[in-house]
Parts: C-alpha cells; structure tokens; sequence
C-alpha cells in the first residue's frame, strides 16, 4: 500500500487515471477543502473589496483586518436556531440546500489544477462541468417552492428562467472553445486537462487564437457565467430590494449558509471554466512571448516569492499598526500569519515542491482574477430588470455567441476555403 | 388556507372557471412590507401579479400613525414646535421653518435680516441632505449599493454643521417663533462655503458613479412616467412636479424668508419620468449649493429674533402658510383661539399626496419598477402617516 502511495508521486497522471484509491481519497478531501477554505477566504476577500471600494474599511476586529471574520460567522449561522416555516414541505426544503452544495462541489471533480492535480479527467469533462453545476437550479426551484412564501417563488422561478437563458449562450461561448483545441495534432476534445494541452500545445491562449473571436467567445462566458451564478447585476432571483431575499427568504442558520457555500463554490466552478477554457488553465503567463528554459525556472519561483512578499507585507501591517494593549492579539497574530506565509513561501522554494506547486499557484490566481471581476461588477452596477436580463440573454449574448462559433469554423477551416474558392 | 399535505397547496386557492385548468388563472397576491427593505419606512403595497407583471397595486398606510397633528391640540404653540420635526425626519429644518413662519403670520411679526439668511442657509443644506440621502436609498432600491456609501459620507458634512450649530444632528429643532435660538459660531460662514466646495466635486462624483451608467439609464428611462396634467390632477408638488416640466418652486412663486435675494434656476424635466426626477433632484442639490454660497457670503450683521412674548397667544384666526420643502410643498393650516394653545393642526405634507399617483405609475410596469417608483417618489412614512 505504501508502495503505491508513493508510486504515485512519480506518475505524471490524475489519481483517477492512475486508478489509485487512496490517492483519490486524498485528492477529494484536498479539493473540497481546499474550495470550502477558498469560499471562506471569498467571503472576506468580497468584503474588504467592497469595503474599499465603498469608503469603508470592512471588518478589522476578528482577527488581523478581520481575517477571521468569516470563520466567527459560520460559527454563529451553525449555532442558529434551526428554523423552518411550519407550512414548508419538510422533504424539499430540506434537500433544497444540500442539492445546491452537492452539484456546485462535484463540478470540481474535474477540474485540472494542474496536469497531474485533478481528480479525474474525463472525456467528456466539459460538458459534466457545465451539466452538473447547471443542475443547482433544480435545489433554487425546490427551495422557492417548499418555502411556500411568494417571495421565495418568484425568486426561484425567476432563478429557473434565467439560468435556462444564459446557458444556451454559455454553452455556444463553449463551444467555440472546443473547436479551437481541433486545430492542435490530435483532434478536438472535451476533456479538461487535453483543452489545457492542446492550448500548450498551440503555444496561445483560446482567449488570445483567433484575435479577436477567443476574446469575444470569453466576455461572453463571462456575463453569461455572473448571470447563470445569479450574482451582480444578474442577481434578480435574490434581489433585495424587491424579493427580500428571494429563494432563499425562509432559509435561516445552517440551510442559509449552505446556500452560501453553494452560490461561491459555483462561481468558483464556473470561473474554472473559464480559465481552463480561454486563460489556459494551470500554463504559466506568456508562454509564447517569454520562452525557454531559463523563463521556465523564472516563473516557477513566482508563486514561494509570492508567498514570501504576502508575509512580508504582512510585518509591514503589522509595524504599522498602534501599539495599544488591546490591540496586542491582533498584531501578534498578523505577525505570525505573516511568518506563516514567508516559511511557506520558503518552501515553496524547494525543488521538488515548486514544479508541482505552480501549476496549482497560476490556476488560481487566474480564479481570482475572475472572482475579482465578480466583487467589482457588484460594487459598480445597478440590477437588471427581468424582462431586460432575458432581452440581454436571448438577443444579445445568444446571437453573438451563435456568430463566434460560426467564425470560429470558418476560421479553422479558412484554408480548405481558400482552397475551394480559388480551385 | 391548508390542504391535508400539510402545505400550501396554491391550486386549492384559486377559483377555477369551468373548463379551464388552474394554469389559467394565475394571479399572484403579493405583500410587500410593512417590513420590507425598500419601501421607506412601514409602507405596505399589496401587488396582484400576473408573473412579474403588476396588475394592480393597493397602498396601506398607517403604520407609523402617531397622532402628530392631535397632539399639538394639548400643546403651547412653542412647545409643539418639536414636534413639527418629526413629521419628515430627514428635513426636519424645512419642517420647521414652515411651522414658524406660519406662527409668525399669525402673530405678524417679522423676522429679522439675519434670521431669516441663516434660516435659509440651514434650510438649504437640509434640502441637501434630504436629497443626499434619497440618492443613496432610491439608488441602492435599483440595485447599485456603492453610491449609498458615498452618499452618506457626504451627507455627514452637513450634518456635522448642524451638530456644531445647535447640538443635534438630525432633528435639529434649531428655529424658534419670530427667528433662530442661536447665532452662527464662529467661523460658520467659512466652514460652510469650504463644505459648499467639497459637495459640488462630491456630486460631481455621484454623476460619475450613476448618472452615465447603462443600466441605471435602462432602469429608469420611461419608468414611471407621470405627465404634467397628471401631477397638476393629483395636486402633486415638489420635485416629482418638476421632472414632468411644471417650472414651479414655491421658493421663486411666493418668496418667503428672504428667498427673493438670492439667485438661482428651478431645474425641470421633460419625460417625467424616474431619470428625469433623478436628474432634476441632483441639479437642485447644485442650485442649493448655489443659495447656501449667496447666503453665507452675505449674511447681514444685526439681531436673529424678533421681539415675541414670553407666552405665544396668537389673535384668534387661521392662517395657511406653505414652504417648498424637499419632498414638496409643506404646508401648515393653523387655527388660534387666542389661547396659548393651537385650536387646530393640519399639515399638507407633500410626501402623502405625492404617493397617491404610486398606483399610477405603477400600474402595467414589473415588479421591479414598483421599487424604482416608490424610490423616485422620494416618501418619507413620518409624513405620510404623521
């Protein structure tokens, strides 16, 4: 057993190739936790931004700058009295959240955060991303329904209507994107890692081939994808100012955090999409422009310097910060985060450790970009009305992207065109 | 009404014509408020929905009913004069300065000089406020919360000179009968015409931040609409007025407290609808700025009171006196006996009758609408229910 373990260290595969269980086992407890950490870190990220960006400072007391808010709130939603309505259907409403965490955390079973850092790959990877994260409306519905309030109703039906629009655009913007891996030796593919490859492989980025139709096919996906996660300016199924809450106006507690946690693990998943799709996944930046081995050594020490400036910074908050008493956990503790950081910033560092790490490092922070995008457009834009997001999703995005995919074919086929035509 | 499932079984409810299923009939009844976190305070609107589409709306108002007019029955004409703030909380100068000058007619006297420019100083910078705060809520009702921020951030400065003026922020109760209880302090002038320079670049900032935006302009334009001839039916007044191109401002129809000397334009719409109140509301905050400048520059030098009894007893007589506050025209219909007492308060507050044409606008619009229109409405329920 042991020797399979460590066999697997030296294979080049996703554990679900290699078939080794327990590899698997340590994969999917790495990737869920590693996306129910990345949630908690959203929550407070979003916060500060916004904060910011609404001159205000966010949370400061929990924690250094409130680092630890997020863990003091799931803390008070788990200890919440457990509320449901008493005429609620008690099956429904109780499977509504689980439903909705279920879908958005198997989407990552394929994701590639690496070429070896996945899960699975599966041949069809694309395709179950986008079906299984599409089936979380089913828990929005069964929430809007079994809540037996108006409000939660029309939220979920609006949830039902909306995701239903975006995706026929979403998936045309994915498409476009599957026909640009044909053009590399060894055909087309729906498979996650082999997108990523076959963008290696053609030494561009899908969001940069074809300029600029992989740029068009990519801000397609991307509204598509902020409406299909029901967030700013989308998110009319949980409008407050008209719906209270919408779908999830009943859910309180627990329910209301797992509702939470599925809503940011979507916008995770779905923003995986994008990356993988058009940023080239976990490949470094510039490929192309900035090649050869000594880029290659230069970028792989990227993320341990990364890490090493983060906990820099952070004895630089803390010099900064008043010397009070009451103070004194909070400055210590932002001390000892920022030695954390530097040490695993060091490690990093380390042969061994820094050809396996960037990969993950480059995948998410391309995430975070997209997730950077999210907070922004929430902190800028007023909401949509309903009939204006569905005029947007049908007469906008959904000809635009029906219109890249046919340049996309006629682009990758522009020799045996030219060919005809001139014969 | 609950089946045997042990939930709301909607199909049960509805009254099925014969031969059509229950899919056909499908209005929806929805109740918004009195707890709801966009309708201002405790108003209640019941919507009848077809899907999103609003078939038919019913306003109930009442719930912050506090008998404001009755009580000043059982109050001195001075003692009632707090109260008077209460009616529109967050213009509580401007209510105050009609309940005044109504008082001073009544009594005839005159206010002086100086009292009445930093009446109007005051009064204009809560105009200001009123409107900063209606910015960020009408705004933040359309989805946008950033601007909400900024607008109460600013909205601070003004209240900071009120606090430094007379000790209170918000109902400040700063006017007495015949003039103001006190002077400016020193430096007011100055630190009003430094405020004066950071509001402008301040809305300046707000324009960039919504007026240009796409979306709002989408959600806005032809939202709502209200033609001249309807506001002039519902006898609406005030800024809603002017968004549909009706050039009328108290302030220049019948000058009161000095407002003759200064200089400034009565902004106006010309679709009447919810972009073109917005639009009309921020270029009042502009030409308040202007007034607030003309004012603090030329304050006049003498006595802030008039010379009024000890005790009020104004002759027997009733006396209407309205002033444009920022909602609208605020007026005040007082009756004396020539007792210490009123005899009778009516107030026309402007909110109440401005929300009459809620039904209008919002009739045929979608749901979302009905939030912009009770946000472009600007209500505030301390007036309407009183």
């Amino acid at each position: 057993m042991i020797q399979s373990f460590l066999q697997y260290l030296h294979s080049n595969v996703t554990p679900g190739e290699a078939g080794n269980l327990l590899w698997i086992v340590i994969y999917v407890l790495l990737v869920f936790g590693g996306v129910s950490v990345g949630v908690i870190f959203m929550n407070w990220f979003e916060r500060k931004v916004m904060a910011h960006m609404q001159v205000r400072i966010g949370p400061m007391r929990v924690g250094p700058h409130g680092l630890l808010q997020p863990i003091a709130d799931a803390l008070k939603l788990i200890i919440k009295e457990d509320l449901m309505p008493e005429t609620a259907d008690k099956l429904v409403f109780w499977f509504a959240p689980v439903c909705v965490v279920m879908t958005a955390f198997c989407s990552f079973i394929v994701v590639p955060f690496g070429r070896s850092h996945a899960i699975t790959d599966m041949n069809i990877g694309v395709l179950f991303m986008l079906g299984v994260s599409s089936l979380g409306v089913l828990g929005v519905i069964m929430a809007g329904w079994a809540s037996n309030s108006h409000y939660s109703l029309m939220g979920s039906l609006r949830s039902g209507a909306q995701m239903v629009s975006y995706e026929t655009a979403m998936c045309m913007a994915v498409v476009s994107a599957v026909m640009m891996t044909s053009m590399a030796a060894g055909g087309g593919t729906l498979s996650m890692i082999q997108i990523v490859q076959s963008q290696q492989q053609q030494h561009v980025w899908f969001a940069f081939s074809f300029f600029p139709v992989g740029l068009i096919a990519m801000l397609v996906f991307t509204v598509a994808m902020v409406a299909e996660t029901n967030r700013a300016p989308f998110d009319l199924p949980e409008a407050e100012s008209e719906l209270v809450a919408g779908f999830m106006t009943e859910y309180s507690g627990f329910r209301w955090s797992l509702f939470f946690l599925g809503e940011y693990t979507s916008m995770m998943a779905v923003s995986s999409i994008a990356t993988t799709l058009w940023l080239g996944g976990w490949l470094r930046p510039f490929p192309n422009l900035l090649s050869g081995a000594n880029w290659d050594l230069a970028f792989s020490v990227v993320p341990g310097l990364t890490f090493i400036g983060l906990g820099g910074f952070c004895f630089y908050t803390y010099k900064r910060m008043p010397k009070l008493s009451n103070m004194r956990a909070q400055s210590v503790g932002l001390a000892i985060f920022g030695a954390f950081l530097a040490l695993l910033g060091v490690f990093m560092l380390l042969g061994p450790v820094r050809s396996r790490v960037q990969d993950v490092f480059w995948f998410i922070s391309k995430v975070a970009f997209f997730m950077y995008l999210y907070v922004w457009a929430r902190t800028t834009f007023p909401r949509y009305r309903f009939d204006q997001l569905m005029k947007i999703g049908w007469k906008v995005l959904l000809p635009i992207s029906i219109a890249v995919v046919i340049a996309t074919a006629l682009i990758g086929v522009r020799h045996e065109l030219l060919a005809l035509v001139w014969r | 009404m609950m089946s045997d499932k042990g939930f709301y079984d909607p199909t049960e409810l509805l009254e099925v014509e014969p031969g059509k299923t229950f899919l056909d009939s499908s209005e929806l009844v929805l109740n918004m408020g009195p707890q709801h976190p966009s309708t201002h305070g405790v108003l209640r609107v019941i919507l009848k929905l077809d899907g999103e589409k609003v078939n038919g709306l019913e306003c109930v108002i009442g719930y912050l009913h506090r008998g404001i007019e009755k009580i000043g029955e059982n109050r001195t004409w001075v003692q009632y004069a707090p109260y008077v703030d209460r009616f529109d909380y967050t213009a509580a100068v401007c209510n105050n300065l009609g309940y005044c000058l109504a008082v001073e007619k009544l009594l005839n006297v005159e206010v002086p000089k100086r009292g009445q420019y930093l009446r109007v100083i005051l009064a204009e910078l809560c105009r200001l406020a009123s409107h900063q705060l209606w910015l960020g809520t009408h705004v933040l009702d359309i989805g946008a919360v950033t601007p909400l921020f900024y607008a109460f951030r600013d909205r601070e400065t003004i209240l900071n000179i009120f606090e430094k003026y007379c000790g209170a922020r918000l109902t400040t109760h700063s006017f007495r009968i015949g003039g103001c209880r006190w002077d400016a302090y020193p430096g007011m002038e100055q630190e009003i015409l430094r405020a004066c320079d950071e509001l402008v670049k301040q809305i300046d900032e707000y324009g960039d931040l919504v007026t240009g935006n796409r979306i709002w302009q989408q959600r806005t334009k032809n939202v709502g609409i209200l033609t001249a001839q309807d506001c002039v039916d519902f006898a609406i007044t005030g800024p809603v007025l002017r968004g549909s191109g009706v050039r009328w401002d108290l302030r220049k129809a019948q000058p009161y407290s000095s407002y003759e000397d200064f200089e400034f334009d009565i902004p106006i719409g010309q679709n009447g609808d919810t972009l073109d109140r917005y639009l009309v509301r921020v270029e009042e905050m502009r030409q308040s700025i202007r007034i607030v400048r003309q004012a603090a520059q030329g304050l006049p030098e003498g006595p802030i009171i008039a010379k009024v009894p000890k005790v009020i007893k104004p002759p027997a007589g009733e006396v209407y006196v309205s002033t444009e506050a920022p909602k609208g025209e605020m007026g005040y219909f007082l009756v004396s006996d020539g007792s210490a007492q009123p005899y009778r308060v009516r107030v026309r507050p402007p909110s109440f009758i401005n929300l009459q044409s809620l039904e209008k606008m919002a009739k045929g619009t979608l749901v979302a609408d009905v939030v912009a229109v009770i946000g472009t409405l600007d209500i505030v329920l301390g007036e309407v229910d009183r």
